[in-house]
C-alpha cells in the first residue's frame, strides 16, 4: 500500500519552498489591480449577500409597512451589487459580468463580511445586523465619494443616498425596539451580543485595505472605527442597550473563509445558473 | 380577479326604503359614493367582504412569487421580481386602507383571514414549481386580475375606485414582466421551453377559475352589479381573458392545454373547456395543494411579529409621554 509522504521531512519542506518560488513575481501595478478587484468584490458581495438575506423577509414581515421597507432595502442593495460587481468585472478584464461574478463563483471566492451572511433570526436580529452594518457602510461610502477612482466615487455617491436612509431607519428601529417592551429589549440585547463579534471584522484591515488606502481609492477600514463607535454608542444609549465589552472579532469573510451559512445561500441563489449552464433568463 | 363568490347583501324590492332608492339613483347616475355619506348596510358589508378579500389576495399573493426571489437567475430578474412582490404588498396596503374607510380595521380583517372566515383568491393555493411559473403568474394571473380590475376603476365606491386606478397602473407592468419572462423561456433552450409549456399547462385552468363560477351558478352577482361593485359577469370576463390570451400563447409557440379550444366565428370569440369546478370548490374549502402553507405562512408572520408590533406601540407611547413631560 503506497503511503503518503511525510510532511515533516526536509524533502517536503524543500518541495514547499520550490512551489512557493514557482510563480513569477507580479509587478506592483498588477498587485494594485488585484487589490482593486478584491476591494470591489468586497463591496459587491456585502451588498449582494445582505440584500439576499433581507429579501428572505419579503411576504413574511411583522407588519405590511415593514415588509415593504425591508424589500426596499434589499432592492437598493441588489442594485448596488450590480454596480460594484459590474466594475469588478471590468477592472478584472476577463470578460466576467456582474451576473457571472454573482452566480458562478463558489463560496471561497466570495469576499463579504461574515456579519452579512448570518441567518436572519427574528425581525429584531435582522434589524440589529442591518444597523451595525449600515453605520459602517454609511461611513465607508461617504469616504468613497472622495475616491481617487472616479468610477468608485460615482457608485458611492449613488449608494450613499440610499444608505443614509437605511441607517436612519435601522437606527430608529433599534432605538424603538430596545426601548419598547421588556421582551423586545431582551431580544435586541441578545441580537447585539450575538452579532457583536461579527461586526468587528468590518474594521480589521488587511494588505488589500492598506494598498487601497495608499492608492487613495478607499479608506482604511480601521480609520472608520472611531466614528462608527460614536454612532453606535449614541444609538445604543437611546435604545437602552448595553454595548458588549468583548473586542473579539470573528474574521475571514473578506479573505474568503466563510461560515457554513454562505454555502447554503449560494446553493439557493445560484441554482438556476448552475442547473442550466449557458441559458439566458 | 381577486374576489370570488363574494356574498352580496341585497334587499328584496318590497323592503327598499326611500333612502335605498335614492342611493341606487345616485349610482345609476354614475356618482361616486364617499366614506362619510349614507349607504345601505348591505352595500357597506358587501364592499368590506370584497375589498377585504381582494386585500388578502394581494398579501397571500406575495407568497407564490416570493418563493422564487432567493432563486431568481440574474441580478436584474431578482430586482424585478422583488419590486413586483413588493408592489403586491403595497396593493394590500391601499386596499386595507380603502376597507378602513368603511369602518373595519386592518387588524380585524387580518384576524378573519387567519381564522379562515375570510378567503383570498383560489389561485394562490397553487404552487410555483419552476422559474417559468414566475412568467406564467405575471402573464396569466396578473392578466386575469387586470381583466377584472380595469372595469373596477369605475366602481361606485370612491376609495375603492381610486385604489384600483393606482393598482391597475402597476399591474400592467407586472403582466408585461411576466410575459417577458415567458418570451425568454419560450425562445430559450429546450429545457426552458419545456418549463414554459409546463407552467402554462398547470396554471391555465386555475387562471380561468379566478373569474369565479359560471354565471348560472353565481348567486350574488345581480345585487353587486346594480351597486356597481361588480362591473361585468364572470363568464363575460372569462371569455374576454381567453380571447386575449390565446393569441399571446400562440405567439410564444406554446399550446393552451385544451383540446376543445376553437375559434367561433359566429360569436367572435373562442369556444373553450370549463375548468374543473369540483377542484375549484375543493380549493376554496381548503383542499388545494398549498392552502395550509399559504395561510400558515401568513399566520406565522403575524404571530412571530406580535412582539415587534407591541414594542413599536410601547415605544410610541413612552416617547409621547416623554414629550409631554418635557413640556
Amino acid at each position: 500500500m503506497p503511503s503518503l509522504p511525510d510532511m515533516m521531512t526536509p524533502d517536503a519542506e524543500g518541495l514547499a519552498r520550490q512551489a512557493g518560488q514557482g510563480g513569477a513575481h507580479a509587478p506592483a501595478a498588477d498587485a494594485d489591480q488585484d487589490a482593486f478587484v478584491e476591494f470591489l468584490l468586497r463591496m459587491g458581495d456585502n451588498a449582494l449577500i445582505l440584500g439576499h438575506r433581507n429579501s428572505e423577509w419579503c411576504g413574511h414581515g411583522p407588519v405590511l409597512e415593514e415588509d415593504i421597507a425591508m424589500s426596499n432595502i434589499a432592492l437598493d442593495l441588489i442594485g448596488q451589487t450590480a454596480l460594484w460587481l459590474g466594475l469588478a468585472g471590468e477592472v478584472e478584464g476577463k470578460g466576467r459580468s456582474a451576473d457571472d461574478l454573482a452566480y458562478l463563483r463558489d463560496a471561497w471566492d466570495f469576499r463579504n463580511l461574515l456579519l452579512v451572511e448570518r441567518p436572519n433570526g427574528d425581525f429584531g436580529a435582522t434589524l440589529m445586523r442591518q444597523f451595525l452594518f449600515d453605520a459602517f457602510h454609511f461611513l465607508q461610502l461617504r469616504a468613497l465619494t472622495g475616491s481617487a477612482d472616479p468610477r468608485v466615487a460615482e457608485i458611492a455617491q449613488k449608494a450613499l443616498k440610499e444608505v443614509s436612509y437605511h441607517l436612519e431607519r435601522s437606527a430608529e428601529q433599534v432605538i424603538a425596539l430596545g426601548d419598547g417592551t421588556a421582551e423586545s429589549h431582551a431580544r435586541m440585547q441578545a441580537a447585539l451580543d450575538d452579532q457583536w463579534g461579527y461586526a468587528q471584522e468590518m474594521f480589521a484591515s488587511d494588505a488589500t485595505d492598506v494598498t487601497m488606502a495608499a492608492a487613495g481609492i478607499a479608506p482604511d477600514p480601521a480609520s472608520l472605527r472611531k466614528p462608527w463607535d460614536d454612532t453606535v454608542d449614541a444609538v445604543l444609549a437611546q435604545a437602552t442597550l448595553k454595548r458588549p465589552e468583548s473586542s473579539f472579532a470573528h474574521k475571514g469573510g473578506k479573505q474568503g473563509t466563510h461560515t457554513e451559512h454562505l454555502g447554503y445561500i449560494l446553493a439557493e441563489m445560484q441554482f438556476l445558473q448552475r442547473a442550466y449552464p449557458g441559458a439566458s433568463w | 380577479m381577486y374576489a370570488q363568490l363574494v356574498k352580496s347583501e341585497g334587499k328584496s324590492q318590497a323592503e327598499l326604503t326611500p333612502e335605498d332608492i335614492a342611493f341606487q339613483e345616485r349610482i345609476d347616475r354614475g356618482e361616486k359614493i364617499e366614506p362619510k355619506e349614507w349607504m345601505p348596510e348591505g352595500y357597506r358589508k358587501t364592499l368590506i367582504r370584497q375589498i377585504g378579500q381582494h386585500a388578502h389576495s394581494e398579501i397571500v399573493g406575495q407568497l407564490p412569487e416570493g418563493n422564487w426571489i432567493t432563486r431568481a437567475p440574474t441580478l436584474e430578474r431578482k430586482q424585478i421580481l422583488l419590486a413586483k412582490v413588493q408592489d403586491e404588498a403595497g396593493h394590500g396596503l391601499y386596499l386595507y386602507c380603502a376597507a378602513e374607510t368603511l369602518g373595519v380595521s386592518r387588524d380585524q380583517l387580518l384576524e378573519k383571514l387567519h381564522s379562515g372566515e375570510m378567503k383570498y383568491s383560489s389561485i394562490f393555493n397553487y404552487p410555483t414549481l419552476t422559474w417559468a411559473d414566475m412568467g406564467a403568474v405575471g402573464w396569466l394571473v396578473d392578466g386575469a386580475a387586470i381583466m377584472n380590475q380595469v372595469p373596477l376603476q369605475r366602481t361606485s365606491y370612491g376609495p375603492y375606485s381610486r385604489a384600483m386606478i393606482r393598482i391597475c397602473k402597476e399591474e400592467s407592468f407586472h403582466q408585461r414582466q411576466g410575459y417577458a419572462i415567458m418570451m425568454k423561456m419560450a425562445t430559450g433552450t429546450p429545457e426552458q421551453k419545456r418549463m414554459a409549456q409546463d407552467a402554462l399547462n398547470r396554471l391555465w385552468y386555475p387562471s380561468l377559475m379566478m373569474f369565479g363560477p359560471s354565471d348560472k351558478d353565481s348567486v350574488h352577482s345581480v345585487q353587486s352589479m346594480a351597486w356597481k361593485i361588480k362591473m361585468n359577469s364572470n363568464d363575460e370576463l372569462r371569455q374576454k381573458f381567453v380571447d386575449q390570451t390565446v393569441p399571446q400563447a400562440e405567439y410564444l409557440g406554446l399550446t393552451v392545454p385544451d383540446p376543445n379550444l376553437k375559434w367561433n366565428e359566429e360569436k367572435g370569440g373562442y369556444d373553450f373547456s370549463e375548468p374543473d369546478w369540483d377542484e375549484f370548490y375543493q380549493v376554496l374549502k381548503g383542499n388545494g395543494p398549498c392552502n395550509k402553507e399559504r395561510l400558515g405562512a401568513r399566520v406565522k408572520a403575524w404571530e412571530d411579529g406580535a412582539w415587534y408590533r407591541d414594542a413599536m406601540v410601547a415605544h410610541a407611547k413612552k416617547k409621547a409621554a416623554r414629550a409631554v413631560a418635557a413640556e
